[in-house]
């Protein structure tokens, strides 16, 4: 059988090759270069130990960029995941008019978040936009909604909410159609109502769509800032910069690459303990409790 | 879900009237991106039913910026990348599925790890090792670190476990070898799940955006994506009507082909999203 060892790793090593060129080498990169200064006019990066970590702690923006991803985290992902599954519900119902529905709610999913965030910037447009159109309309006075810091992050929250339902309520969508209908006839005949039906067998027949979504959700919420690019620059103040915003800037605005990888090893540390979370919590009480 | 817990009565009326409020809220920044980008901007805030269709936006927007290059670099960017993934995908995931090799399991932990770590919180060291290599600012710069997908490998190598064995020994009796057996009786196996793993994967290198922003510097390298930034945030003014107009020109080929195949689309994301 040593030629089933020679073949198996002759078809996995053109894989494997570019995984660790473009991820596991980055993460032991980003890890040894955070313990370096930027290097300067072509000069190797100089050691210094945990400077970089020194400046992240007393960096007020990383802080807010921080708490604004934990915000945005929890005021996303309850919101979209909740829909997504009473989309998913009324989408596979017999309901009037749910081909339409579907494609109503999935739309979002395939543009562009970077389209996404022009369509909404426009739709907030201080005096201009629609939003404004109907306030003022109804007599509110005029405000700048993505310019001011208390509702800058509100408003982007929006725009993730709505781009995400759509795509959360597909895995749902897979997973209703999966549930046996001999259940739905089992629960009949024993006379439960609708109610328990839903909540005692169709939702915790969901429960490891449910994870898996969450899982997903969470690594969105820390990976993709697009609208932030788009919309606001992590502006007013920092009000609406997230993690990946702020080594974005940090990075490729400042070009101070050993403070940037200091700040990608928090993300990693972040997203190292939810893979460690997710395998820990997969195995126990994601089916029927 | 069974017929038998629709809602009825009275509820359902409640139900559907509120499915289709939600669903035309969901529609309605869309729609209302559409009505901007196909009136005269006199209109764009003002809608009155006999306000005149116009596609003069979608022209000076086309004529504004080199949309041509930006789509045909989009369009090179996905081929390379949804082949290139076919390909070592393919080959890796029969490794993990049907061969018997030292360091099997750690390597396959080892790419279940780009499943959360994904290339794109990896900028800033991605950014270096192209410079390195010396191909900043190209089209395989863009692609490159997506085309090992994890997501792909798990995907197909679920897909080929479930193939009977029988089929694969019957191929190997009549001499044929691994390669062979691979393309012969796996990937027709698997279409299905190919054509969802190739919708997902097109659609997200189309829309995908900040690591091409940061790797690309030039008209020759930007996909759509980038391109409509750089033309939005440019010196337009803030001529919202041109700007609507190429937001929608940009997801144009994605949307289209979603309103003709959407239940193939929605299919495909089903199966992708069932592991």
């Amino acid at each position: 059988m040593r030629n089933q060892g020679v073949i198996g790793w002759l078809l996995v090593l053109p894989a494997a090759a570019l995984l660790a060129l473009f991820t596991h080498w980055p993460v032991l990169g980003t890890i040894w270069a955070s313990f370096h200064a930027t290097s300067r006019g072509g000069r190797p990066a100089p050691w210094v130990g945990l400077e970089n970590y020194q400046v992240m702690v007393a960096d007020e923006v990383f802080w807010r960029s921080l708490w604004n991803n934990v915000w945005y985290s929890l005021g996303t992902i309850p919101v979209s995941v909740t829909l997504a599954l009473v989309m998913a519900l009324w989408v596979n119902s017999a309901m009037k008019g749910r081909t339409w529905l579907r494609v109503a709610f999935f739309t979002p999913t395939i543009l562009p978040m970077i389209a996404v965030a022009n369509i909404w910037l426009f739709f907030y447009t201080p005096q201009y936009g629609l939003l404004e159109k109907v306030t003022t309309s109804l007599g509110f006075p005029t405000h700048n909604w993505l310019g001011t810091e208390s509702t800058a992050l509100a408003c982007v929250m929006v725009v993730a909410i709505w781009k995400d339902a759509g795509f959360f309520m597909i895995f749902y969508l897979a997973a209703l159609q999966s549930i046996p209908p001999s259940l739905a006839e089992a629960a009949a005949l024993e006379g439960a109502p609708r109610a328990t039906y839903l909540r005692r067998i169709v939702l915790p027949l969901l429960m490891p769509t449910t994870l898996f979504v969450l899982v997903n959700a969470v690594i969105n919420s820390f990976r993709l800032v697009d609208h932030i690019v788009v919309m606001t620059r992590g502006g007013p103040n920092n009000a609406t910069s997230l993690l990946l915003f702020h080594i974005y800037q940090v990075g490729f605005s400042f070009w101070d690459t050993g403070y940037a990888a200091a700040l990608t090893v928090v993300l990693l540390a972040i997203l190292a303990a939810l893979a460690i979370g997710q395998f820990v919590f997969l195995d126990k009480r994601v089916h029927y409790q | 879900m069974s017929r038998l817990y629709e809602p009825a009565g009275g509820w359902r009326a409640l139900e559907t009237g509120a499915a289709w409020l939600l669903g035309a809220l969901w529609i309605l920044p869309l729609a209302y991106a559409v009505w901007t980008a196909f009136h005269p901007a006199a209109y764009s805030a003002r809608f009155d039913l006999s306000a005149p269709l116009t596609l003069e936006n979608f022209r000076r927007a086309w004529e504004a910026a080199p949309f041509a290059r930006y789509f045909a670099n989009s369009f090179a960017l996905v081929t390379m990348v949804l082949a290139s993934q076919f390909v070592l995908c393919t080959l890796a995931a029969y490794a993990f599925a049907r061969f018997e090799f030292p360091g099997k399991e750690v390597a396959f932990v080892l790419v279940l790890v780009q499943l959360m770590i994904m290339p794109d919180v990896l900028i800033v060291e991605n950014y270096r090792t192209m410079w390195r290599l010396g191909i900043l600012d190209s089209i395989p710069a863009i692609g490159l670190p997506y085309v090992a997908s994890a997501f792909g490998i798990f995907l197909l190598r679920q897909t080929f476990k479930t193939v009977p064995r029988e089929l694969d020994e019957a191929a190997r009796v009549e001499g044929a070898g691994p390669v062979a057996v691979l393309l012969k009786v796996y990937v027709p196996l698997a279409r299905p799940v190919y054509l969802a793993y190739g919708l997902v994967s097109v659609s997200y290198h189309w829309n995908n955006f900040l690591w091409p922003l940061i790797i690309t510097n030039s008209v020759g390298s930007r996909p759509v994506t980038v391109g409509l930034q750089v033309f939005s945030s440019g010196d337009q003014g803030i001529d919202w009507s041109i700007i609507t107009a190429a937001t929608l020109m940009t997801s144009g080929p994605l949307l289209v082909g979603f309103l003709l195949f959407q239940r193939q689309f929605v299919q495909s994301f089903m199966r992708a999203g069932i592991r």
